[in-house]
């Protein structure tokens, strides 16, 4: 009786996880499939599932008309660029407030975190005025930057929340055995948070990789990732749906190719400390 | 050592005096449409009369470059060297000195050939800001066909009564055939494009002369009970959602049997290769009320402006003066046929007989021709504009009044509630922003 249930139950959840994932995943699916449909069939109703005329069409001109191969390499500068440099910052930041907590760190860590909950837009022209006086529009450094500080209160909880995993004694040792400070973050602490801190890596790069506000307002084409690339196919008056697709096909697929071949780390980085 | 040093100095001297005099990079920021990526195209032939300039294009979605190119503009960015923009966007940058004149652009330029009402919206104290790359107004599309079928004949001026008629005959529910389809998606120059000039051609105007708001008037208490009337009886389902696009999907699938939107749409839904309706569909004038005398005032350009802020004003201007030229229309005509060419803005191309033979071309000009940017309503009015009015505020007002419109004809709300949210709330913005100024 007890083995019937768990098995119904069983199938229940697989059930529902299916139609969960398959929800989540129809929007990408469906971008795909538009892809290669010509613009008419993007278009028809009933919309056309797979029984279209497949062509190509729409990644050739693509292909013709922008440089992808430019706007790939953008983003995957300042993704990565973004990501390294916000760790480098909040190792020892997210170390200082796991292992030697003061009165106030549960206040900066909230006060990191609010600074999340204010809309872009309303910091868009104070930095504007500084990238301009300071020759950083445009370019890739200063993207580097602000999508650095833009991810920092996210990097900083997530490694603050791995970090108190670990058991300070064996940092404590380490001291005790003469390791200083740099060492001792460096050699003890970063190999054992390693699964967290890569998980942290991959949810940033995709993080900066998606972004559209700062990566949109603050280039213009020399440091113009990928999703410039996508918004320079998007058209109010016109049905451009196909090459649309085509465009957010090839500005997804990279990373979405990196979802999944990191997938094990990035569930496991991120249910790391879940059950406690 | 020093024979190393001897050949990098001399190395070096060779690159400074040796390397050709590097071309001038200007960056042109645009918005994704048929028009521009065509001139994108062309380059190669603008190269060969400048081998100097090099054009650096940056396309955007039309909202993204509306937010992108103001930031640039009002910080003095220094961003983009010539910028494309609409006739709402060109006399408030004028005025605060963002743009440089284009009054010199050389004697074959030929600026008295641009039709009248387009150069007049963008002509600030007697000097024009920006040159219209091409330009649109508004008016009826319909299916031939299925009027015919209705036992309709679409008269030459046609009257809001008489569109409510025909899209009741012509809606066919069980077919998936709806009346009429009309913009519902909130936004400035979404739903309250349309609703401004059907406003207008109801004799309807949006300010009296002391800046108030005139959503108390029994003119627009008409206009809003007309279209929610016809787009809850005749339109599509879930039309609260839909905008240019969405329409021209729904239009050339052949699921509706009249549609008011942009000229430019004309070109797309007689084109056979797009649309499944293009045998059947036909044009007349933009509606209006028994008794008044205006058809909307629609007039929309986008055109090519230099911020004076760029440091590249020389090449700018030669850009700018072969994109908006009578050779640039030539050109496009030999590469792609003249039915590409940037339609309404230059009188030329209307003189055009090859050109007068597309279906859309002569509607076009008429539309253009009767729109009034200067008087948008019959009623006297202390603004200019169209479809839209021209002050800087428009577009945070036109907004929230397009969502509380949207709402409407969701059926969240009625429209006299709609109307009052729209007096109160433009009232209260009004008043904040300082007016009558």
């Amino acid at each position: 009786m007890a083995r019937a249930s768990t098995t119904q139950r069983k199938i229940v959840v697989t059930v529902i996880a299916w139609i969960i994932a398959l929800a989540i995943f129809f929007p990408i699916l469906w971008t795909i499939l538009t892809s290669f449909k010509t613009e008419a069939d993007a278009i028809a109703i009933p919309p056309k599932f797979l029984n279209f005329t497949w062509t190509l069409d729409n990644y050739i001109t693509v292909q013709e008309r922008s440089d992808y191969f430019r706007h790939f390499m953008n983003s995957v500068i300042i993704s990565l660029g973004s990501t390294v440099l916000a760790l480098i910052v909040a190792i020892p930041a997210a170390w200082s407030m796991a292992f030697v907590p003061g009165k106030r760190t549960k206040d900066i860590l909230m006060w990191m975190l609010s600074t999340k909950m204010m809309p872009a837009v309303g910091v868009l022209i104070p930095i504007y005025l500084i990238f301009r006086d300071w020759g950083l529009l445009d370019s890739r450094t200063g993207l580097i930057i602000v999508l650095m500080l833009m991810n920092l209160p996210i990097v900083v909880w997530m490694l603050y929340t791995y970090f108190k995993e670990i058991p300070g004694e064996i940092l404590e040792a380490a001291r005790m055995d003469g390791a200083s400070l740099g060492k001792e973050i460096l050699y003890v602490l970063t190999p054992m948070a390693v699964p967290g801190i890569a998980s942290t890596l991959l949810l940033n790069i995709i993080l900066a990789w998606n972004e559209a506000f700062w990566t949109l307002n603050l280039t213009t084409s020399n440091a113009a990732p990928l999703s410039t690339f996508i918004a320079s196919y998007s058209s109010p008056e016109g049905l451009f749906y196909a090459k649309l697709s085509a465009a957010s096909t090839m500005a997804i697929a990279p990373i979405l190719i990196l979802g999944w071949f990191s997938q094990k780390q990035l569930v496991r980085g991120l249910t790391f400390g879940a059950v406690k | 050592m020093t024979t190393t040093i001897r050949g990098l100095m001399g190395a070096c001297c060779l690159a400074a005096f040796g390397a050709p005099l590097a071309a001038e990079t200007i960056t042109v920021a645009t918005v994704n449409n048929g028009d521009m990526i065509r001139m994108q195209g062309l380059m190669a032939q603008f190269n060969e009369k400048h081998p100097d300039i090099e054009v650096n294009w940056v396309t955007l979605e039309e909202n993204v470059l509306r937010q992108r190119v103001t930031t640039d503009i009002a910080t003095k960015g220094g961003q983009y060297d010539v910028l494309t923009i609409g006739n709402y966007e060109v006399p408030i940058w004028a005025k605060q000195g963002w743009l440089l004149p284009l009054d010199d652009m050389g004697a074959d330029y030929d600026a008295a050939d641009f039709l009248a009402p387009v150069a007049q919206a963008l002509t600030v104290d007697d000097k024009l800001y920006a040159a219209p790359f091409y330009a649109e107004s508004a008016m009826l599309m319909y299916r031939s066909d299925l009027l015919e079928k209705a036992g309709l004949t679409m008269p030459e001026d046609p009257t809001w009564d008489f569109i409510t008629e025909a899209a009741e005959k012509m809606t066919d529910k069980d077919a998936g055939v709806y009346g009429i389809c009309l913009r519902g998606k909130a936004g400035w120059g979404e739903n309250m494009a349309f609703l401004t000039a059907m406003s207008h051609s109801m004799g309807a105007r949006w300010f009296d002369m002391e800046w108030k708001p005139q959503f108390d008037s029994p003119e627009w208490k008409e206009t809003l009970d007309t279209y929610l009337n016809l787009m809850t009886k005749y339109g599509p389902p879930g039309a609260s959602s839909n905008g240019f696009n969405e329409n021209l999907a729904l239009f050339q699938t052949g699921k509706c049997g009249m549609w008011m939107d942009a000229t430019v749409a004309a070109s797309f839904v007689s084109n056979p290769e797009e649309s499944t309706v293009a045998d059947n569909v036909a044009f007349a004038p933009f509606p209006h009320k028994d008794g008044v005398d205006n058809h909307g005032n629609w007039l929309w350009s986008w055109n090519l402006a230099i911020p004076a802020s760029s440091t590249k004003q020389e090449a700018s201007k030669a850009f700018v003066a072969w994109a908006t030229s009578k050779e640039y229309t030539n050109l496009v005509a030999e590469e792609d046929g003249i039915a590409n060419a940037p339609p309404g803005t230059r009188t030329s191309l209307y003189a055009n007989e090859e050109y007068l033979k597309a279906p859309f071309a002569q509607p076009t000009l008429t539309a253009i021709e009767n729109a009034n940017t200067q008087h948008p309503s019959v009623q006297e009015v202390p603004y200019t504009g169209g479809q839209w009015i021209s002050i800087p505020e428009f577009q945070a007002i036109g907004t929230a009044v397009g969502q509380v419109f949207s709402a409407a004809l969701a059926g969240t709300s009625t429209a006299d509630q709609a109307l009052t949210a729209a007096q109160t709330l433009t009232q209260r913005e009004m008043q904040r922003a300082g007016y009558p100024k």
